[in-house]
């Protein structure tokens, strides 16, 4: 296990199925972090407008999973992006969005396999997804599992734990 | 001058092609040509361009530092006039003769313009819909005259979003479209009435089975549409958008090889050693039918200008091939169709539908063989980047197809071991 900085390489935040145990706090803390206050209570009591998570949950059965933006290092999505919205940043290597630019054409949405990328009608209709929270230092959905379902690895597969 | 690479034409193709070759290659020398005065500005927004949703400083998909950045030099405003292949050289407009070891061709289309008697007495009024110049011309145009209403001939994609931006600087629209429905190439019947419903909802005409065969004008000036059908529209603001075709001027005359398009190979690369071509220029494979065809969409034009700017730099790399894939916003409702969204021969072909007229939603996913080649997602188009990623992987889906169209339909109902393939990978515990 490695413990570091976000700042080098590609990281994603991946999720072990068979660890999940379908609580969907990671969402919870995703808005969170996220949103204006970045204080639970604040936010839940009537923050408006409330981010989307960079998460979609997916459930059925015994079987549950956070999924989120996998930052490929092949991203379709930068090359359908016809505003010049979806770029990487030069240095944490993460696909990253502008919301700024974003026209909300969908193009993105088109072509992401994943399906990680998100709508957001909330004020003007753009784009949302996974920024990997590096300005708060570490994925917020990965500090909060509580059974360590959700974890972040390095572009080689190796865990990554929270520096201190 | 010498240039290592030269490549003539400055969109989307040309900006892939920029970003391959500096990851390989940092020094040779990377000459770019346009005949076009304006930096790499993104086509598809001039329509947002003209409805005022987009500025001007946001129209450019790369900033500002991109070209020297990346260490180009950047010939704008002046049009590659002839090409010598043999020699490998450029020649330009005002006698600049560009040598290169390379050459990408991406010099885009040019719009269709059909025969119609009047058309060559008219001064002003009449645009085409694919330049950014053709969106500050039209603006003007409209502000200076006080023009009230307009007619847009051609019921797809560019005439669409032009009418769009028309109704959203208040202007009076009829589109004028030659087939029984709009967006006839990418959609099916369903699609193209509920798409339909909501530009009519926001006043807009639509007159289909029909065309323009006639203008009149009054000093210059458009006066009148007339149509096939007969009736007569007193319009001042023609827009013709039925369509563009390769712009293979440079390659006339030429050895290279062309149909459509500049035929390529996997490569990019023309039937001429060191010359590549990508974009809406080319006709290169087509993953689903495996013939060549052109694509004049962005996602292509990036990635085919990727995989030749690769192949110049040195590193072999093979382009599988895409298909024709849509996304678009009319009316506010989102659309995306990709593949084989409408398939003629039906019989071979399962098709899976779920819609509802009101909201509206139309959901349609085509199948054959038990595998996804095309579908149409209107009004609810999140995650249909999975579907696309099962075509392209050539999944069999016969034993979940049910589940396709359920509302939390996602990788929870694919087999285990491709779900763990694609949101997992490998994960080494150390």
């Amino acid at each position: 296990m490695r413990r570091g900085s976000l700042v080098e390489g590609i990281k994603r935040v991946i999720v072990r199925e068979e660890y999940c145990m379908g609580c969907r706090l990671c969402e919870i803390h995703c808005i969170t972090q996220h949103s204006k206050s970045k204080n639970i209570l604040k936010l839940f009591k009537g923050e408006e407008p409330k981010p989307l998570s960079g998460i979609y949950f997916e459930e059925r059965g015994p079987t549950s999973f956070a999924l989120q933006c996998r930052h490929c290092d092949d991203a379709p999505c930068l090359e359908a992006c016809i505003g010049g919205a979806m770029y990487r940043d030069p240095i944490t290597k993460r696909v990253l969005h502008n919301r700024e630019k974003c026209v909300g054409c969908w193009m993105c949405i088109m072509v992401c396999p994943y399906g990680v990328i998100k709508a957001d009608h909330s004020e003007k209709k753009v784009a949302s997804k996974c920024d990997l929270c590096i300005e708060a230092g570490f994925p917020a959905c990965v500090e909060n599992c509580p059974n360590e379902a959700v974890i972040l690895i390095d572009q080689y597969g190796r865990r990554v734990l929270k520096e201190g | 001058m010498e240039s290592k690479y030269a490549i003539i034409g400055n969109s989307v193709a040309a900006v892939g092609a920029i970003e391959a070759i500096r990851e390989i290659d940092k020094e040779g020398l990377i000459t770019v040509v346009s005949d076009e005065n304006v930096y790499n500005y993104s086509r598809p927004l001039i329509s947002y361009y003209l409805g005022g949703k987009v500025e001007e400083r946001n129209m450019y998909f790369r900033d500002k530092g991109f070209y020297e950045r990346n260490n180009v030099k950047l010939i704008l405003g002046k049009k590659a006039q002839r090409l010598d292949v043999n020699k490998h050289v450029v020649y330009l407009a005002d006698e600049t003769i560009i040598r290169f070891e390379k050459l990408l061709i991406c010099t885009g289309g040019k719009p269709i313009v059909p025969n119609i008697e009047g058309l060559s007495e008219v001064r002003e009024g009449v645009f085409s819909f694919t330049k950014f110049s053709d969106a500050k011309s039209m603006l003007s145009y409209i502000k200076l005259n006080g023009i009230k209403s307009a007619v847009v001939l051609g019921g797809g994609l560019i005439g669409l979003k032009a009418a769009e931006g028309l109704l959203a600087r208040g202007l009076r629209v009829t589109i004028v479209e030659l087939a029984d429905r709009i967006l006839p190439n990418t959609l099916d019947k369903e699609a193209s009435e509920m798409l339909e419903r909501a530009l009519v909802g926001l006043g807009c005409s639509v007159l289909k089975g029909d065309t323009i065969i006639g203008v009149s004008t009054t000093d210059g000036v458009l006066k009148e549409v007339y149509l096939k059908s007969g009736r007569v529209i007193p319009s001042s603001l023609l827009v013709i958008a039925i369509g563009v075709r390769p712009n293979l001027d440079l390659i006339r005359g030429t050895s290279i090889g062309y149909d459509r398009g500049i035929i390529v190979d996997d490569q990019m690369q023309t039937n001429i050693a060191g010359i590549y071509a990508a974009g809406d220029v080319a006709q290169a494979k087509d993953f689903l039918t495996s013939m060549n065809s052109v694509l004049a969409l962005w996602p292509v034009a990036f990635r085919q200008g990727k995989v030749a700017g690769f192949n110049m730099a040195g590193k072999e790399t093979k382009y599988e091939g895409l298909f024709p894939m849509n996304s678009v916003e009319i009316a506010g409702i989102p659309t995306i169709s990709f593949g084989l969204s409408n398939p003629q021969d039906g019989e071979n072909y399962e098709v899976l539908v779920k819609k509802d007229g009101r909201v509206p939603l139309y959901r349609k996913i085509v199948l054959k063989d038990g595998r996804i080649v095309g579908g149409i997602f209107l009004g609810k188009i999140e995650r249909t980047g999975i579907f696309v990623g099962l075509l392209k992987a050539g999944m069999d889906v016969s034993s979940f197809k049910e589940e396709l169209l359920q509302d939390d339909f996602g990788f929870v109902v694919l087999p285990e071991s491709y779900r763990k393939h694609m949101i997992v990978g490998e994960v080494i515990e150390t």
